[in-house]
């Protein structure tokens, strides 16, 4: 299925997980905040948040700004 | 001691993160400043670059509070979306309200940045709101229960310095928060007149990473906070219109 990360398609096995998809995008260690459909994803949930075909992720970071 | 919301700063510079040459610069930089408050901002992150360096990896984050800005944002829905990302974190509650209206002179939309203030502030942030020098609205946003004011000196990233003495002095007579000079300081001179004026910090960033040597000037604008600090808390003496003798006019030499 085809879901939309960071304003790139991209595809995924179904019933993958927001970890999984973190893991495949090799990131999990970094500190970032996910939201999925603009609903921010707790942490603790990564693992039990399944993606659905069409879903809209972000996947923010802090960056240098003033 | 620099109070806002719950928590309380020894240094009054705070610092921005933005556009250092390079990390080392930064992370010096920062050192050197002696701050205790950065700022950031939130971005999708390049996740189809492994290489990519973050910021964050490169700095000690338990020895600052973390300020993030809401840049990029053009209405209060799209504020309130970046905070909740930015408190997700679970680094920081602070938040620094940032709506720009004017692509040329980068100047905040005063309505979004109202609404965006009072929503933020709903939600149990600790709202820091940058703003133009206008008194009034400086006023509301206090009324509102806004934990610092932001005002700019001048556009943001101009080093233009303080463009209008006379309203930032109303903004800092009349607010009983503190009022943060945020925007356009170019200078170490332009820090010192701010704390001088009798702000409570100055917020700069470009000032700084765009100088020559960004860590020598990070440690004159840290000196120039702490000297315009002691300037205003020492009462400068009252401007006069004629001159007046430091030397006795008695005992002279004949």
């Amino acid at each position: 299925m085809q879901i939309h990360v960071n304003g790139r398609q991209m595809e995924v096995v179904k019933d993958s997980t927001i970890g999984d998809l973190l893991n495949r995008v090799n990131i999990q260690e970094k500190l970032v905040v996910v939201e999925q459909n603009q609903q921010i994803i707790n942490k603790a949930v990564y693992n039990q948040t399944t993606l659905t075909d069409g879903d809209v992720i972000e996947i923010v970071h802090f960056v240098g700004g003033g | 001691m620099l109070m806002i919301g719950e928590k309380s700063f020894h240094s009054r510079l705070m610092l921005g993160t933005g556009k250092y040459p390079t990390f080392q610069s930064q992370k010096k930089a920062v050192q050197v400043s002696e701050t205790e408050i950065l700022t950031f901002a939130v971005r999708r992150m390049n996740i189809f670059d492994e290489n990519e360096p973050n910021l964050l990896e490169e700095l000690d984050l338990q020895q600052y509070d973390l300020l993030p800005n809401t840049a990029g944002a053009k209405t209060a829905d799209e504020v309130v979306r970046i905070a909740r990302l930015a408190r997700a974190s679970g680094l920081c509650d602070m938040i620094k309200v940032e709506v720009i209206g004017c692509e040329k002179t980068l100047l905040p939309d005063p309505f979004e940045t109202m609404r965006a203030s009072v929503q933020l502030l709903e939600e149990g942030f600790t709202v820091l709101t940058y703003t133009s020098d206008d008194v009034v609205l400086a006023k509301r946003l206090e009324e509102a229960g806004v934990h610092a004011i932001m005002p700019g000196a001048s556009p943001i990233g101009s080093g233009q310095g303080i463009i209008n003495t006379m309203n930032l002095q109303f903004i800092i007579e009349q607010s009983d928060i503190p009022v943060i000079v945020d925007a356009g300081i170019g200078s170490p001179s332009d820090a010192a007149y701010a704390m001088e004026l009798g702000a409570d910090g100055v917020l700069l960033n470009t000032a700084v990473s765009g100088a020559k040597d960004p860590i020598r000037m990070a440690e004159a604008m840290k000196l120039a906070v702490q000297s315009g600090r002691l300037g205003y808390e020492a009462g400068r003496i009252p401007k006069r219109m004629d001159g007046m003798k430091s030397s006795p006019d008695t005992a002279m030499i004949e």
